[in-house]
């Protein structure tokens, strides 16, 4: 594999990753549990949202360098089958209740700001852009996923039984995010993305003291399941898919 | 509009010296365009019209968030999804404003909500129609909007402080919302065959439900006398309703599409456009609980809430605990 397809691969992870999570968190949207917090759940969704966009921009130019033409953003977010996508399983789990969306919230939000920083010295200059714009705005998603982490755990019975049961049932998508492959290896080497493993005590430790203060266990299972970088994903990202491509699917090649 | 046929108590205007001497100097400070703040004396029934007025106002822009987030998740692009996505949450922001507004006048957003859940609290009437197309975005951001904007800019200059200064806000919103309503409007028009005819299937359905949001006719407007005693309505809803048509018409002859209404059509004598008659029976009846989506957004909402219910008493608990541990290391 060239250079350049690993690159283009790899930003469609980040963009993947972002816009399928944008749209669980549009799913939200006038149906959150108090105004507030519709509104800034929206307001996260529409952060990665623009990320993914970003993400999509950058991967379009990087494969015009060896495909005849570079896809658009809508190409790549409407016109890609499931088994092409390469988002985390994580993120395409349904919302389910609050503490479901919360704790996918948290555990990617963690990882997600310690990615942006290392990728924000990335040799290549475009991803080490994006990459600090980016990390800007998940700072406070963080911040805020935390937070609810905290709230929901140390809150009453019925919260804490609700977000532990959460933070138990997504353990076992959380494996695939420091797990690297043939892609991500050669290009951590190059200085162009990041070595996975190494961010996994970090967050580790970021997740175990926030669950600690929420007075939750940090699950202990050891089985991860992987997949998504390579297309492999759960049923739910069809589901998502259908809805969300099936407009321009249908009438294809019309401008909106 | 956003508020239709808001009750304010009173079955015939009072003259000046009909009034006592407090209700007199507060007419005054209205007739003399001072702004009544909330800590100043103000008759019960202005205070009470104001609360069902401004509350009807906020259920509207929470429960419209409902039609327009049905196509969230089916955005035909990555822009539209974002502008859309953008667009319901300013609703909700004009949703808060509008609460803390009302809440001025010591009602609390909680008992609101609750009169809105039991069915007792009305909101505007073209949210219980469907969005069935993605073209109904487009005529909602146009039409809705537009509308919206048509009643609100007057709304500015209200009597009520709190009100007309939330009114300034949300305003400057809105007219975004138009502009972005329109340009899917003109964006489908310019596109296929296909395209253009969802745009006329959006404005065919909109069209008669927006000219119903400004309300009964005048003739019928039993409140509206003492709501423009008091500035708290500025125009009447058959003079708003024939400015909007006014400004709309040309819209669609620009976008190359028609209303359906075969008796449009422009009167140079008056210098407006004429119109055919409007079905006060769906109306009411929509306004009754009749429409097509009433139940539906009624329960989406109350659904929302209940489910919502742990999450809150879960924040509450949280706060008092650490309030609890922040009084007992001190
Ligand atoms: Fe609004
Ligand atoms: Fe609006």
């Amino acid at each position: 594999m060239t250079e350049d397809r690993r690159v283009f691969d790899y930003l469609l992870r980040l963009a993947d990753s972002d816009l399928v999570l944008a749209q669980r968190l549009g799913e939200w949207v006038g149906h959150g549990p108090v105004l507030e917090e519709d509104i800034a759940l929206t307001n996260v969704g529409l952060d990665l949202l623009g990320q993914a966009r970003l993400w999509f921009a950058y991967a379009g130019e990087v494969e015009a360098r060896f495909a005849e033409a570079g896809r658009s953003e809508d190409a790549l977010a409407f016109l890609r089958d499931s088994g092409e996508f390469r988002n985390l399983l994580l993120v395409e789990q349904p919302n389910g209740n609050y503490a479901d969306t919360m704790a996918r919230q948290f555990y990617f939000d963690v990882w997600h700001q310690l990615l942006l920083v290392k990728l924000a010295h990335s040799r290549d200059p475009r991803i080490a852009e994006i990459a600090v714009k980016a990390e800007k705005e998940v700072v406070y998603h963080a911040e805020r996923s935390a937070d609810w982490i905290i709230r929901l755990g140390d809150g009453t019975d019925e919260s804490h039984a609700r977000i532990q049961a959460a933070i138990d049932d997504l353990w076992m998508y959380t494996g695939e995010m420091f797990d690297p492959d043939e892609i991500d290896t050669p290009l951590a080497e190059e200085g162009i993305g990041c070595d996975l493993r190494a961010l996994e005590p970090a967050w580790r430790e970021a997740v175990g003291s926030v669950l600690d203060e929420a007075t939750l266990t940090l699950p202990g299972g050891t089985w991860m399941q992987r997949g998504g970088k390579k297309g492999v994903h759960t049923e739910h990202l069809g589901h998502m898919l259908a809805t969300m491509q099936w407009l321009p699917r249908t009438y294809r090649g019309a401008e909106w | 509009m956003y508020a239709q046929m808001v009750d304010t108590g009173a079955n015939k205007l009072r003259a000046l010296e009909d009034m006592g001497p407090e209700e007199r100097a507060f007419q005054e400070r209205v007739d003399a365009d001072v702004k009544i703040e909330p800590k100043d004396w103000m008759p019960e029934a202005y205070r009470k019209t104001l609360i069902r007025q401004i509350s009807q106002h906020a259920h509207s822009e929470i429960v419209g968030m409902l039609p327009e987030g049905n196509w969230i998740t089916r955005a035909p692009s990555l822009k539209r999804k974002a502008i859309l996505m953008a667009k319901v949450q300013d609703e909700a922001g004009h949703g808060l404003y509008l609460y803390a507004a009302a809440e001025t006048l010591g009602v609390s957003r909680d008992q609101l909500v609750a009169d809105l859940h039991a069915g007792k609290a009305k909101y505007s009437s073209i949210f219980n129609y469907p969005t069935l197309t993605w073209a109904d975005i487009g005529a909602i951001g146009w039409l809705v909007d537009g509308a919206a904007i048509m009643n609100q800019i007057p709304l500015c200059r209200c009597s009520f402080g709190p009100y007309s200064r939330a009114m300034i806000r949300v305003c400057k919103e809105e007219s975004f919302h138009q502009r972005q309503g329109f340009d899917i409007m003109m964006t489908l028009c310019r596109g296929s065959a296909e395209q253009k005819a969802m745009a006329q299937d959006a404005l065919n359905r909109w069209w008669w439900p927006s000219l119903m949001m400004f309300g009964p006719p005048d003739a019928d407007s039993v409140h509206s006398a003492q709501s423009a005693q008091w500035k708290i309505k500025i125009l009447s809803n058959d003079e708003l309703r024939q400015r909007f048509v006014d400004q709309t018409v040309p819209q669609a002859d620009y976008l190359g599409i028609t209303m359906p209404d075969p008796e449009l059509k422009w009167n140079a004598e008056r210098g407006h456009y004429d119109f055919g008659p409007i079905d006060w029976d769906e109306l009411y009846n929509v306004v009754k609980g009749n429409g097509p989506c009433n139940r539906d957004r009624l329960q989406t909402r109350v659904k929302a809430w209940e489910e919502g219910a742990w999450v809150r008493e879960a924040a509450l608990a949280y706060a008092e605990k650490r309030a609890a541990r922040a009084q007992k290391a001190a």
